[in-house]
């Protein structure tokens, strides 16, 4: 049974991705374009300004695959497997906590796919966001890598035990109020994680490189303008820049926030998918086999068992432990 | 999908859930969750902070804008 529902999860998951790649090629991959346009343009004009200062620049990235590859077949094949792994894993949570709630099986699916979309991308971007190409410096990845890594854990984490907390109360106080005690305890946990975790443009890389040229002191790593940084003019292709004088713009506010809304749109959409697809295979697989079950035959014996003496489809359970 | 077929048993109409050991059940879930782990990191991770195999840049380089688009950090 447990690699069956595995399988179905993973079959959800592969949807999701489908859908997923499908709108990151219609809405994202445009907006793709133009941030690596503008990463091609800035970096020209660093090389050339740190040539005419005589610093040296940072290298230029290599290609490996053209942009057409990376932007169909590499961009389809990284959503549509991270959907397929997040498919698995709820099913992997769906197997460990199956039983132990009087939960219809779909919404116990729902529940770990919305606290897996929570955990897994929801929160952490709300303090690291998604970026398109050409914004996160080359030298912080290391760090940023960790930072990032660290909020998904402990975002999953304190979402543990904010649910463990609300299915602890839900008996003494009731659903609603033990949900929002629950809400209420994590917002105030994870306001005080993400106000201690540092902001990127503090991190002592981008510290020590805001003396660069097309660098500067700033919250985050998005790329400010380009200007003349020294207090004497430069000369570049016969153009004489004045100190001060802005050579390329900082990226574009427009293309950065549709990127990180459609970024949001997409990892929602995956998430409903898996939910909603992995909820109704479930109830076809556990409760439409119900009946086969002699009635009072193993239940409470095993967790398995209990979830399919569980109720008939169209009732409705009432101790739910979380929200809708 | 009402009746499952067990490899090397007869047919029974379906499987009962003791019929899995507990050991088996770990197995089975531990392994997914490795299997998925891994691919998550693939997709997010490797080639950036950290490189399974060495200074090379291909699986980062191939699933590029998904690393974006998903919110991974990245270069």
């Amino acid at each position: 049974m447990e690699i069956r529902i595995i399988l179905r999860g993973a079959l959800s998951g592969l949807v999701a991705g489908v859908l997923g790649f499908t709108f990151a090629k219609i809405f994202a991959e445009p907006l793709v374009s133009k941030a690596v346009d503008y990463e091609y343009g800035r970096d020209a004009v660093l090389t050339a300004l740190n040539q005419a200062a005589h610093r040296t620049a940072a290298p230029a990235e290599t290609e490996t695959f053209s942009r057409d590859i990376q932007s169909t077949i590499g961009v389809a094949s990284g959503i549509i497997a991270f959907s397929v792994a997040m498919g698995a894993l709820v099913a992997v949570a769906y197997l460990v906590l199956h039983g132990r709630f009087a939960l219809r099986p779909s919404r116990l699916a729902w529940l770990i796919a919305g606290l897996g979309f929570l955990g897994v991308y929801l929160l952490p971007f709300i303090k690291y966001p998604a970026n398109p190409p050409a914004i996160g410096h080359p030298f912080t990845i290391t760090t940023r890598g960790q930072l990032y890594l660290a909020l998904v854990g402990c975002s999953l984490f304190l979402l543990g035990l904010a649910a463990y907390l609300a299915v602890k109360l839900r008996h003494r106080v009731g659903v609603l109020p033990a949900v929002l005690i629950a809400a209420v305890s994590f917002l105030v946990a994870y306001g005080i994680l993400i106000g201690w975790m540092p902001p990127l443009g503090d991190l002592a890389a981008n510290v020590a490189a805001s003396n660069q040229f097309g660098y500067a002191r700033a919250v985050t790593e998005t790329p400010q303008p380009i200007t003349n940084i020294l207090p004497v003019p430069l000369v570049i292709d016969g153009k004489t820049i004045a100190p001060g004088q802005i050579l390329y713009p900082g990226f574009d506010a427009d293309v950065l926030w549709k990127f990180r809304w459609y970024s949001v749109i997409n990892q929602l959409l995956g998430w409903t998918t898996i939910a909603l697809a992995f909820g109704a295979l479930l109830d076809r697989f556990i409760i439409g086999r119900a009946p086969r079950v002699v009635p009072g035959g193993v239940a409470g014996e095993d967790s398995a068992a209990g979830e399919e003496s569980a109720p008939e489809p169209n009732e409705r359970v009432p101790s739910a432990a979380g929200p809708p | 999908m009402a009746s499952i077929s067990v490899p090397g048993s007869t047919t029974r109409a379906r499987v009962t859930p003791e019929a899995l050991s507990k050991g088996r059940v770990a197995v089975i879930l531990g392994g997914t969750a490795f299997l998925a782990l891994a691919i998550y990191y693939l997709v997010g991770v490797d080639e950036g902070m950290v490189s399974l195999f060495g200074k090379t840049m291909v699986v980062h380089e191939w699933v590029h804008d998904a690393r974006h688009f998903l919110g991974f950090p990245c270069h």
